[in-house]
C-alpha cells in the first residue's frame, strides 16, 4: 500500500475533521468544561484570585524579594506533588510520601554530617537493617522488573557500604536512591501482595517517621547549610546571563516542541489544534518567560548594601522535572500505560499490559521524586530535623496535585497540575504568613482549599459519568 | 484452506470457586468460516472466549492452533498467535482517545516512544473501512462516545491487526440497524478473507444471515455444533432453551442442571 492510495480512505473517515477553526476549538473547550473536564482551570483562576487578594491585603506580598522567596519555599513540596501525580493517576494514594522524603533527607544529611560514615552515624545494628532493606529493595525491583529502581537501590547500597566521603552530589544521589528503594518496597506491597495503598502507605507513614527519629535522634538536628552546593539548591540564584540563557532555552524549547509538532502534524494531515491557538500559546509562554526573567534579574535585596538578582535555581529544577514528567506521560509507551491502567485496569490487562508492574512503578516514581523534593526543602532550611517531611508536607503535596486538577479517582492528571496547585498553596502559606496569621490559620485554610478541590473533582467526575 | 480447523478447543473446563461454568467443552473454529456461538444468558459464552484470550486460565483442556498444540497464558500470547477479541464489556479506557485505545498494549514507535502519526493514520483507515461516519475525530476521548460508537471502536481495534481468528462477543448489541449490517458485512468479509470468525449473538436473524456453522452452549456444555443450512431457527432456539431438539443436542439435558 502506498500513501497515495491510503489518503482517500483516511479522508473518507466520516465527518472527521483534522483541522478546526479557532471558534470551533473554543466551543469544544467550553463543551469539555461543561462536561466536567475542568483540568487546571479552577486552580489557575484561584491562583490569580489569591494573588490579587494578598496583593491588596499586604504590601509586602508581590515584591520581587517575596516572590523569589515564595518560589523557593513552595518548590520542595511542589516537587513531591509532581511525583504523586503518577500515583494519583492510578487512583492510588501514597500517604507516606512526606515521611519517606524525610528519610531520604535524613540519610543525605547524615552522610554529610558524618563525612560519609553512615555506619558510625547509625550504629551497627541500624546500619545492617538499612543495608538489608536496600538489598531487599534491589531484589524486589528485579522481581518486578523495574530496572531503574533496582539500579538505584543497588548503587545506594554500594555507596553506603563503601563509605564514600562526603560530597554534595553524592549525597543527593544517595537521597534519590533511598527514595527509589522505599518506592520499590511500597510498590511491591501494593501491587504484588495486593494490599490497598491506603493501608500500606499509612503504615509506612508512621514507620518512616520512626526511622527519621532513629536516624537523627530526639531533639537532634543535622546542619547541611554549610555545604555551598547543598545550600545553593534552594537558596542560590543563577547569574544574570544564566537566567537569560534559561529564558532563551525555555522559549526555544517550547516553540520547537510545540510548533514543530504542530507543523509536522499539519503536513501529514493529522488532527491538530488550530494554528492561531498554538501560536497564541507559544507567544504567551515567551512573554511570560521574558517578563519573569526580567523581574527576577533585577536587584531584589531589601538591604541596600547587598545585591541579589537572578532566577532561583529551584525554577530550572522544577521546569526540568516538569518537562521530563510531561514527556514521560505523553510521549512514551510507559506513560500511555499509566493512563490506561488508571482509566480501566481490566482493559489494560486484556491489552497485555503488565498492570502490577505499572502499579509498582508509580510508587517508585513517586518516592524518588519525593526524595528530590526533600533535597530542595532541606536546602531551604539548611538543616534536617526529626520533623522533616512530617507535619503537613503530605497534605500540601496531595493538595497541590488535586487542586491543580489531577483526579483522586485515577485516569486524569498532568504533572503541570502539581506545579499550578503547588503555586496556589505556596501563595496561601506565604500570604497568610505575611499577614501574621498563626500556623493554625494556615492549616485551616490549606485544608479547606484541599477539601474544595476534592469536591470539585468529585462533582466533575459525577458530571462526566452522567454524560 | 477454507474449512480447515484453525482453533480447536478440547475438554475445556472452567470454574469460579465452587461454581462450574464450563464442562468439558469442545469447540472448533474453522478458517474462512463464521461460527456462531449461541446460548442463553449465563451459558458460559463469554467465559469460553476469555479462556481462549488467556484472561481466565482454564482448569483443564487443550488448545490447538493451526494444528499445533499451544498454551495461551495471557492476552499477549493470544495476540501473538493472531487471535483478536471484541469483548462484550468492550474493555476500553475511557480517559484515552480512540487511537490510544485501538493501539493499547501494542503501540507503534521506536524504543519506548510513541509514533502518534502512524497510529492515527492506521486508526483512521480502519475506521473508514468500517464505514464509520458518526465519530467526529479519532482524537475524541472514548468517554465522549455513544454506546454504539464505542462498540465500533472495539471492533475496529480487533480488525486493525493482521489476525487469523477474530472472536466477537455480542458485537452488535448496542448498534443501530445500519451499523449492525455494517458489522455483519464485516464479519462475512473477514471470513471470506480466510479468517476464522466467531460471532456470539442472541439475535437468530443475524446468526442465520452470516454464520456457516452454529455452536450451542447449554449450561456450560456444548449441546451441538451444526452447519447452519442443516437446521432451522426453531431447532436452534430449542437447543438454546432446552439443550435438545429432536435427534440434536445433549443426550440427557436434565442432568446438566446439576
Ligand atoms: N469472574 C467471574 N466470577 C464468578 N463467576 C463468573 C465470572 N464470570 C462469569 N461467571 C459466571 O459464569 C457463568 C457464565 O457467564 P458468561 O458471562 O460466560 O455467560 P454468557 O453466556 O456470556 O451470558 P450472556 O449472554 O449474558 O453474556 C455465569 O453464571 C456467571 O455468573
Ligand atoms: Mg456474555
Amino acid at each position: 500500500m502506498s500513501t497515495r492510495t491510503e489518503s482517500p480512505a483516511a479522508a473518507d473517515f466520516g465527518i472527521d475533521t483534522t483541522s478546526r477553526s479557532t471558534g470551533e476549538a473554543v466551543r469544544d473547550y467550553l463543551a469539555r468544561l461543561r462536561a466536567g473536564d475542568l483540568g487546571s482551570l479552577p486552580a489557575v483562576l484561584g491562583l490569580v484570585a489569591l494573588v490579587v487578594v494578598f496583593r491588596v491585603l499586604s504590601d509586602g506580598f508581590l515584591t520581587l524579594d517575596n516572590t523569589a522567596n515564595l518560589l523557593a519555599q513552595g518548590a520542595g513540596k511542589m516537587i513531591i506533588a509532581m511525583g504523586l501525580v503518577f500515583v494519583l493517576l492510578l487512583g492510588e494514594i501514597d500517604l507516606s510520601a512526606g515521611t519517606a522524603s524525610g528519610v531520604c533527607a535524613a540519610v543525605m544529611a547524615m552522610h554529610y554530617v558524618r563525612a560519609g560514615n553512615l555506619l558510625g552515624g547509625m550504629g551497627t545494628t541500624v546500619f545492617l537493617v538499612f543495608a538489608c532493606g536496600l538489598a531487599v529493595a534491589a531484589l524486589l525491583a528485579v522481581f518486578l522488573r523495574i530496572w531503574a529502581g533496582a539500579a538505584l537501590s543497588l548503587l545506594t547500597l554500594v555507596l553506603a557500604v563503601v563509605g564514600a566521603p562526603a560530597n554534595p552530589w553524592l549525597e543527593m544521589l544517595l537521597a534519590l536512591g533511598v527514595g527509589a528503594a522505599i518506592g520499590v518496597i511500597t510498590g511491591f506491597l501494593v501491587s504484588t501482595i495486593g494490599m490497598p495503598s491506603f493501608v500500606v502507605t499509612l503504615a509506612l507513614f508512621i514507620t518512616w517517621q520512626g526511622v527519621i527519629l532513629r536516624f537523627i535522634g530526639e531533639g537532634g538536628v543535622f546542619g547541611i547549610g554549610t555545604d555551598p552546593v547543598l545550600f545553593a539548591v534552594a537558596n542560590g540564584n543563577m547569574s544574570v546571563l544564566g537566567s537569560w540563557l534559561l529564558c532563551a532555552v525555555v522559549i526555544c524549547g517550547y516553540a520547537l516542541v510545540v510548533l514543530g509538532e504542530h507543523l509536522s502534524r499539519l503536513r501529514r494531515e493529522l488532527v491538530t489544534t488550530p494554528t492561531p491557538l498554538v501560536v497564541t500559546k507559544t507567544v504567551c509562554v515567551a512573554v511570560a518567560s521574558i517578563a519573569a526573567t526580567y523581574a527576577l534579574t533585577r536587584n531584589r535585596s531589601t538591604n541596600e548594601y547587598a545585591d541579589i538578582r537572578g532566577v532561583p535555581y529551584v525554577v530550572p529544577i522544577v521546569l526540568v522535572l516538569l518537562a521530563v514528567g510531561t514527556y514521560a506521560l505523553n510521549r512514551t509507551r510507559y506513560g500511555r500505560h499509566v493512563y490506561a491502567v488508571g482509566g480501566n485496569a481490566e482493559a489494560a490487562r486484556r491489552a497485555g499490559i503488565n498492570v502490577s508492574r505499572i502499579r509498582a512503578s508509580v510508587f517508585v516514581v513517586g518516592s524518588s521524586t519525593a526524595a528530590l523534593g526533600a533535597i530542595v526543602y532541606s536546602s531551604k532550611v539548611g538543616s534536617v530535623d526529626p520533623q522533616a517531611g512530617g507535619l503537613n508536607t503530605l497534605l500540601f503535596a496531595v493538595g497541590a496535585a488535586v487542586i491543580g486538577g489531577t483526579s483522586l479517582f485515577g485516569g486524569r492528571g498532568k504533572v503541570l497540575h502539581a506545579v499550578v496547585g503547588g503555586l496556589a498553596l505556596a501563595v496561601v502559606e506565604n500570604g497568610l504568613g505575611l499577614l501574621k496569621q498563626p500556623a493554625a490559620m494556615v492549616n485551616i485554610v490549606t485544608g479547606l482549599v484541599l477539601l474544595l478541590a476534592a469536591t470539585v473533582d468529585a462533582l466533575s467526575r459525577r458530571r462526566a459519568a452522567r454524560g | 484452506m477454507s474449512g480447515e480447523p484453525i482453533l480447536e478447543l478440547t475438554g475445556v473446563r472452567k470454574g469460579f470457586g465452587p461454581v462450574r461454568v464450563l464442562h468439558d467443552v469442545d469447540f472448533t473454529v474453522r478458517a474462512g468460516e463464521v461460527t456462531a456461538l449461541v446460548g442463553d444468558n449465563g451459558a458460559g459464552k463469554s467465559t469460553l472466549v476469555k479462556c481462549v484470550a488467556g484472561i481466565h486460565p482454564m482448569d483443564a483442556g487443550t488448545v490447538r492452533f493451526a494444528g499445533e498444540p499451544v498454551r495461551v497464558a495471557g492476552p499477549r500470547d493470544a495476540a501473538r498467535l493472531g487471535i483478536e477479541i471484541v469483548y462484550q464489556d468492550l474493555a476500553l479506557a475511557d480517559n484515552l482517545d480512540i487511537v490510544a485505545n485501538m493501539f493499547l498494549g501494542r503501540e507503534r514507535g521506536p524504543g519506548g516512544l510513541l509514533d502518534e502519526a502512524a497510529m492515527e493514520r492506521a486508526a483512521r483507515e480502519t475506521l473508514a473501512s468500517l464505514g464509520v461516519r458518526t465519530v467526529r475525530s479519532v482524537r475524541t476521548p472514548v468517554s465522549a462516545l455513544s454506546g454504539g460508537q464505542r462498540q465500533t471502536v472495539a471492533i475496529a481495534k480487533a480488525v486493525l491487526w493482521d489476525s487469523r481468528v477474530v472472536l466477537l462477543d455480542e458485537p452488535t448489541a448496542a448498534l443501530g440497524v445500519a451499523q449492525t449490517w455494517q458489522v455483519l458485512d464485516l464479519v462475512r468479509r473477514l471470513a471470506d478473507q480466510g479468517l476464522g470468525v466467531v460471532l456470539i449473538s442472541h439475535n437468530m436473524a443475524d446468526v442465520f444471515a452470516v454464520a456457516d456453522r452454529i455452536a450451542v452452549l447449554y449450561l456450560g456444555r456444548m449441546a451441538a455444533e451444526v452447519a447452519t443450512r442443516e437446521v432451522t431457527q426453531t431447532q436452534v432456539v430449542e437447543l438454546i432453551t432446552a439443550g435438545r431438539s429432536g435427534e440434536l443436542g445433549l443426550a440427557r439435558p436434565e442432568t446438566a442442571v446439576v
